[in-house]
C-alpha cells in the first residue's frame, strides 16, 4: 500500500461517538485510539492476523454478519458497536464453546492468573458447563528437554504455529487433521524431539493459555538446595534482571537487579553469581578467536555461538556454516565449566558435588546443558537451566516478598560484570561487546567512544563496516531465525561478505527469549517489548565505569590463576566446544 | 431418429437448457464439434470487436449472477478486478470443486462441454486483464479431469489458448489444479489458499479476491455453471439472457433433482419457475401416491421449502425471504416418510465432517449442535436442548469465518421454522412422526391380528420376538410379541408379516 506524505484520515463512529482515524487501519486499532480494548485471542500483531477465534467480533451498521475487528479495515462513515447485547452474547458463547474443549485444571495450571482465556471468561461471566460435550484427550508431548505441549488446553488460536512459521520461518508445528479433530502437531504425528525444532520457545511466549510451557526444572534445583552434600550455585543471565520484574508487577523495562540478587540469596543458594562475568569471559575467548582467524586466514565470517537456539538451527538448517561458528561455549556453559574446574580446585570441592544452576531467558539452554562437549570436568558444566519464569515461581512459592527486598550485590569472585557483558541480552550486544575489546587490541589504545550505535536497535539485520587501524571489519547482526536465514543465504551466494557475524535465535535477542515472562497479546501488540527490555541493558551499560570485558578484574584473575591467556590450551579444553551437522530430517 | 419427441416430453419440455445446451449433444473430447455449435465464436468476437469494458458491461447487463450459490452479480465482480497498473498480474479462477452431496451440475458441464468453460475463462481474462487462469477441479471427478486436460490441449493446438489468440495480441493460458477431498475448498478464499499450496482454510474478507486474491493478486473466481453461460451471452446478447428469469434473477438455473420424485436428474429452468412446476410438471410428481412434505434446496447450506411455499417462484430473492437459498442447485424432494429432524442431522453431520477447524463457532459450534440433534433423535432430548440448539445455530450463523460455517445451521434453522412440531414430538413425546429415527421407533405386534405363524420370530436377527400366552379369539395359535429391549428396529419382521399385524410407530 502506498503511503502519502500526510496520512489520509477517515471519520468513523464507535459506539455513537465520532473519531477521525487513519484510513485502512483495523477496527481493533481504531477502537484502541478511542480507548476501547476489544478482546482478542488469536490476534498477534505482525505474526498472526487471521481472524480465526472470532472473539473480537463487533457489529458494523449495514453488515448482516458481525465483523472481526482485528482484520476488518475501517472506511469512511463506518459505524461500529463494540458492546451491544448481540456482541456480548456472542463473546460469551464463544468462550463457553472454547471452555467445552479445554482442560479446565486452572488451579494447578502453570498459567493460572496469567491465562488470556481465563481473564476473558472472568470478564464475561461464562458458564463453563453450558456447552459440554465430547472432547478428545491428547497425550502430552514431553519429548524435548525444553518445551511441553498440552493439546488438551489448546484453543487453536494458531499463535504458536504463526510464531514458528511466520516469525521464525521454521515451521515444525502446524494444524493437523481438520474440523473438530484439528490439533497442533508435527507432520506424521512426530514428537517434537523428532523434528528439527530448535527450542527457541517463541511458541511458548506466543501461547495465550497453558498449552505450551517450559519443562519445569525447579524441583531439581530445590532438591539440590535441600541436599546437604551439594554445593549449589546460581548465576543470572544479563537480561533476566531486565525482565523478571514483570513477574512481580513491575512495568516492562524496569531494572530489578538488586532485588533479583536479594531474592536468589534468600532461596538458599551457596553462591549467587553474575553471568555477565561469563559474558566478559566469552568476549576474551571469542575476541581472541576472531583476531586469530583474521591473522591466519581462518574461516570467515566468524559467527557467534552463545545462542543455543541459533546453534541448533545452524546444525539443522545450515550445516555448511558449522565451521564458521566460534568454538567458544556460551556464557552459561563457560560459567559452569569455570566453576567445576577452577573454582572446584581452588576451593577443594569435588565437581560431582557442585550443582550449577543458571537462570536464563531461554528454553533452548535446557537442551544446551545436555550436549556433548559441555563437561569440562567430566561432569556436566551446568546441571540445571531455569527460565526467568521458573525463578519467579521459585521466589513466589518461597514466600519471598520481591517488591519489599533491599538491593543486594552478587557474590564474589564472580559478581563483577562489565557493561559490555550486560548488553549481551540485546541483539547486537555481543557484537558491540566484542568490538570494544577487539578494536582496542588492534589499535593498541583505548577507544574514545565505546558506543557502536550501528549494531543497536531491533531491526532484523544490522550491518556495519568499521575501519580499525589498517583493518576493515565488516559486521552483521541478525536476530530471529528468519533473518538469520536471509543473512546466511546472502553470504552463501556471495552477495554479502563479512568478517564477524552475530546471530541470535530470538527476534530482538535474549530480551525476547522463549523463557522470558509471558505478556498477554494486549501488551505485546501495544508495546515494543524487546526495545523496552533492551533499553534497561544499554542504560546500565552507559552508567557503568567498567564497560570493557577485558578490564573485568574477575576475568583477569581467572586467566592469571588458571587459564594463562585467552586461547590457551587449557582455555580451549575447558571453555570451547564442538558442533554436529544434523540435517533437517 | 426424431429428437423433437424427446424434447417434447414433460421432463425436457419444461426446461430451457442454456448452461447444459451441449451436454449429451456434442462429443466433449472433440473440439471440432464444439466449434460446430458456434464454439469459440464469442471469444473471437470479444477479441476482435469489443473492448474489455464492453465485455464487462454486456455481462453486467445480462444480469448473470454467480451460480455456485453466492448469487453475486458476475459483471460487478469482474468490474472490481479491472483497472490497476497495466501489466499487473491477475488471475481468472474457475471453481470446479463441486462439493454439495448429490450435486452434479458442474460435473455435467465439465464432462459434457469442457470447452465452454475454457472459452469463458479466456473471455474473462481479456475483460479484466489476466493472462493466466486456473481450474480447481475436485479429484473425485476423474472423467472431468481427463476431459479438461484434453480440452486444454486441443484449445492450445488450435490457438484458442496461448500467445496472441486470434492475432489480437492477447495471451491467456490455463492450468489445472486438483482438489484433495475437502468440501471447504469450494469456498473461494480456501480454494485460493489451496492453490497457493497451503492448508485449505478460508481467509477473512476484506480484502476481497478481486482486489487481493491468488498470490496476493486481483483474482476473479467463477463457478462452472456461471462460466458456461458467458459465451452465449456474448453471442446472443445480454438482452436475450435477461429476457429469461425474474426481475432480479436473470437467466436459467440448473437443478439436481433427487429424492422422492419420479423424474430425477439434472434440469435447467428459467429463474422464476415455481417449485410446483418443477416437482409436478417436470419432475413427474411424488411416486407411490405420497404427500409432498418439503424440498431441501442448496445442499448442506440450504433450507427446506414447505408445502405452503410450493408456488414460490424460484429465484435468489424469494428463496432468501423464506430462509432458504438456491445454493448450487441441489434439490431434494421429501415426502411424509422423511423426518425433518433427521434431514437436518444428516446435513449437519456433513458440515461437521467438512469443517476446516479454523474458527471456533464452526469447529466447536457445529459439533455441539450435532450432539444436541443426536440427543433429540435418540430420545434423550429436553426442551432446554431446543433452546440451546437455536441459540447456537444463530450464533454459528452470524459468527463463523466463512460461508461453510455461516450456512451450516441453515438446515436446522429452516426445519425449526417450518417443522418445529416434529422437534417437539421427538423431545416431549419421544416419538418420530415420520417413523424414521430408529431409537424412537417401536415395532409392536397387534395380538389380535397375529395368527401365530412365527415367521417374524424366525427372521428376527436379535431374537426379540417371543410367543405369548394369549390366543386371540378365533385363532388356533398364540400370538407373538416383540421385546422392545432386544429389538434393533431393523423392520425385518414387518416386511415379512403377510397379515399386516406388525406396526411401526
Amino acid at each position: 500500500m502506498e503511503k502519502s506524505a500526510a496520512t489520509e484520515m477517515v471519520n468513523i463512529k464507535i459506539n455513537g461517538r465520532e473519531y477521525a482515524v487513519p484510513s485502512g487501519i483495523t477496527i481493533l486499532e481504531a477502537a484502541r485510539i478511542a480507548g476501547i480494548e476489544i478482546p482478542t485471542l488469536c490476534y498477534l500483531k505482525d505474526i498472526n492476523e487471521i481472524g480465526a477465534c472470532r472473539i473480537c467480533l463487533v457489529e458494523v451498521k449495514g453488515s448482516r454478519s458481525m465483523c472481526a475487528a482485528c482484520v476488518y479495515p475501517v472506511s469512511e462513515g463506518m459505524e461500529v458497536f463494540t458492546n451491544t447485547p448481540r456482541v456480548r452474547a456472542a463473546r460469551k458463547m464463544n468462550l463457553e464453546l472454547l471452555l467445552s474443549i479445554h482442560k479446565k485444571n486452572c488451579l494447578s495450571c502453570i498459567r493460572n492468573t496469567s491465562c488470556e482465556l481465563q481473564t476473558l471468561c472472568n470478564e464475561y461471566g461464562v458458564d463453563d458447563e453450558y456447552f459440554s460435550g465430547e472432547n478428545r484427550e491428547y497425550q502430552l508431548d514431553e519429548s524435548t528437554p525444553f518445551i511441553v505441549r498440552d493439546n488438551n488446553k489448546c484453543i487453536l488460536c494458531r499463535r504458536c504455529t504463526a510464531a514458528c512459521s511466520n516469525l521464525q520461518e521454521i515451521g515444525v508445528i502446524g494444524a493437523e487433521d481438520r474440523g473438530f479433530d484439528t490439533h497442533i502437531g508435527s507432520p506424521f504425528e512426530m514428537k517434537l524431539a523428532e523434528t528439527s525444532c530448535v527450542g527457541c520457545g517463541q511458541c511458548v511466549v506466543a501461547c495465550p493459555v497453558g498449552a505450551l510451557y517450559e519443562k519445569d526444572d525447579t524441583q531439581r534445583v530445590l532438591d539440590a538446595i535441600d541436599d546437604p552434600n551439594k554445593y549449589v550455585v546460581i548465576s543470572a543471565a544479563p537480561s533476566v534482571r531486565a525482565t523478571i520484574g514483570e513477574c512481580f508487577g513491575y512495568p516492562p523495562g524496569t531494572d530489578v537487579e538488586g532485588k533479583m540478587v536479594a531474592a536468589m540469596k534468600r532461596l538458599g543458594f551457596d553462591g549467587v553469581y553474575n553471568l555477565n562475568f561469563a559474558a566478559d569471559l566469552t568476549i576474551m575467548e571469542e575476541g581472541t578467536e576472531l583476531l586469530h582467524r583474521l591473522e591466519n586466514g581462518g574461516k570467515l565470517p566468524l559467527i557467534t555461538s552463545c545462542s543455543p537456539g541459533w546453534i541448533k538451527y545452524c546444525e539443522h538448517y545450515f550445516p555448511e556454516f558449522v565451521d564458521n561458528l566460534s568454538t567458544c561455549k556460551s556464557p552459561q556453559q563457560m560459567f559452569g565449566a569455570v566453576i567445576k574446574t577452577y573454582f572446584a580446585e581452588k576451593n577443594g570441592i569435588a565437581p560431582e558435588d557442585i550443582f550449577v544452576v543458571s537462570c536464563i531467558p531461554c528454553t533452548a539452554k535446557k537442551f544446551e546443558i545436555g550436549r556433548d562437549g559441555q563437561s569440562a570436568a567430566g561432569v556436566p558444566d551446568v546441571d540445571a537451566a531455569i527460565t526467568t519464569r521458573e525463578l519467579a515461581r521459585m521466589i513466589k512459592s518461597a514466600g519471598i516478598n520481591f517488591r519489599e527486598l533491599p538491593d543486594e550485590e552478587f557474590d564474589e569472585p564472580f559478581g563483577i560484570g562489565s557493561g559490555a557483558g550486560a548488553i549481551f541480552g540485546a541483539t547486537g550486544g555481543v557484537m558491540e561487546a566484542a568490538l570494544r575489546t577487539v578494536a582496542e587490541i588492534l589499535l593498541g589504545e583505548k577507544l574514545e567512544k565505546l558506543d557502536f550505535y550501528d549494531v543497536r536497535g531491533t531491526d532484523g539485520i544490522k550491518r556495519a563496516t568499521y575501519k580499525i587501524g589498517d583493518r576493515t571489519i565488516r559486521v552483521a547482526a541478525a536476530s530471529g531465525t528468519a533473518n538469520a536465514k536471509r543473512l546466511l543465504r546472502a553470504i552463501e551466494s556471495g552477495e554479502e561478505s563479512y568478517e564477524f557475524v552475530e546471530i541470535m535465535c530470538c527476534p530482538g535477542g535474549c530480551v525476547n527469549g522463549g523463557g522470558q515472562p509471558t505478556q498477554p497479546a494486549s501488551v505485546r501488540n501495544k508495546l515494543d517489548l524487546p526495545a523496552l527490555r533492551a533499553s534497561v541493558l544499554y542504560k546500565a551499560d552507559s552508567e557503568m565505569d567498567l564497560r570493557r570485558s577485558h578490564e573485568n578484574s574477575a576475568v583477569k584473575r581467572v586467566y592469571d590463576e588458571y587459564f594463562g591467556e585467552p586461547g590457551s590450551h587449557r582455555a580451549h579444553e575447558v571453555l570451547h566446544t564442538f558442533y554436529v551437522k544434523r540435517g533437517i530430517y | 431418429m426424431d429428437n423433437t419427441s424427446i424434447l417434447s416430453t414433460r421432463f425436457y419440455g419444461g426446461q430451457k437448457r442454456v448452461a447444459l445446451r451441449n451436454c449429451g449433444i456434442i462429443d466433449p473430447e472433440n473440439i471440432d464439434e464444439y466449434i460446430a455449435v458456434d464454439g469459440y465464436q464469442a471469444l473471437a468476437k470479444v477479441l476482435t470487436q469489443m473492448t474489455p469494458q464492453q465485455v464487462v458491461d454486456e455481462i453486467t447487463k445480462s444480469g448473470l449472477r454467480g451460480r455456485g450459490g453466492g448469487g453475486f452479480p458476475t459483471g460487478r465482480k469482474w468490474q472490481f478486478a479491472m483497472g490497476g497498473e497495466p501489466g499487473t498480474q491477475k488471475y481468472v479462477v474457475c471453481n470446479a470443486d463441486e462439493g454439495d452431496p448429490g450435486a452434479f451440475m458442474d460435473r455435467s458441464v465439465l464432462e459434457g462441454d469442457p470447452h465452454s468453460v475454457i472459452e469463458a475463462m479466456a473471455i474473462a481474462g481479456y475483460a479484466i486483464g489476466a493472462s493466466e487462469g486456473y481450474i480447481y477441479v475436485r479429484a473425485e471427478y476423474p472423467v472431468a479431469v481427463k476431459r479438461l486436460e484434453l480440452a486444454i490441449k486441443s484449445a492450445r493446438e488450435y490457438g484458442f489458448l496461448g500467445k496472441n489468440i486470434f492475432g489480437s495480441g492477447f495471451n491467456f493460458d490455463i492450468q489445472l489444479r486438483l482438489g484433495a477431498g475437502a468440501f471447504v475448498c469450494g469456498e473461494e478464499t480456501a480454494l485460493l489458499t489451496s492453490i497457493e499450496g497451503k492448508r485449505g482454510e478460508p481467509r477473512p474478507r476484506p480484502p476481497y479476491p478481486a482486489v487481493k486474491g491468488l498470490f496476493g493478486c486481483p483474482t476473479i473466481i467463477n463457478n462452472v455453471e456461471t462460466l458456461a453461460c458467458v459465451a452465449q451471452i456474448i453471442n446472443k446478447g445480454a438482452d436475450w439472457f435477461a429476457s429469461m428469469g425474474t426481475e432480479k434473477s436473470k437467466g436459467t438455473k440448473v437443478f439436481a433433482l433427487g429424492g422422492k420424485i419420479t423424474n430425477t436428474g439434472l434440469i435447467e429452468v428459467p429463474m422464476g419457475t415455481t417449485l410446483r412446476e418443477v416437482i409436478y410438471d417436470i419432475g413427474g410428481g411424488i411416486p407411490g401416491g405420497k404427500q409432498f412434505k418439503a424440498a431441501q434446496t442448496g445442499g448442506p447450506s440450504g433450507g427446506c421449502i414447505p408445502k405452503e411455499h410450493l408456488d414460490a417462484p424460484i429465484d435468489y430473492e424469494n428463496l432468501s425471504a423464506i430462509g432458504c437459498i438456491m445454493g448450487s442447485g441441489g434439490m431434494i424432494v421429501m415426502d411424509e416418510d422423511n423426518c425433518m429432524v433427521d434431514i437436518a442431522k444428516f446435513f449437519l453431520g456433513f458440515t461437521v465432517d467438512e469443517s476446516c477447524g479454523k474458527c471456533t463457532p464452526c469447529r466447536v459450534g457445529t459439533k455441539r449442535m450435532l450432539e444436541m440433534l443426536d440427543k433429540i433423535t435418540s430420545g434423550n432430548g429436553e426442551m432446554e436442548d431446543l433452546k440451546r440448539l437455536e441459540e447456537l445455530a444463530n450464533y454459528v450463523k452470524s459468527c463463523s469465518l466463512c460461508g461453510l460455517g455461516q450456512t451450516a445451521p441453515n438446515p436446522v434453522l429452516s426445519t425449526l421454522r417450518f417443522f418445529r412440531d416434529e422437534y417437539i414430538a421427538h423431545i416431549v413425546e419421544k416419538r418420530c412422526p415420520a417413523g424414521v429415527c430408529k431409537d424412537l421407533l417401536r415395532f409392536t405386534i397387534d395380538r389380535d391380528k397375529c395368527i401365530g405363524c412365527g415367521m417374524c420370530s424366525k427372521v428376527c436377527p436379535s431374537n426379540a420376538i417371543y410367543v405369548t400366552d394369549y390366543t386371540a379369539p378365533g385363532r388356533r395359535k398364540p400370538s407373538y410379541a416383540i421385546d422392545p429391549e432386544k429389538c434393533i428396529k431393523c423392520g425385518a419382521c414387518r416386511d415379512t408379516c403377510k397379515f399386516g399385524a406388525i406396526e411401526k410407530k
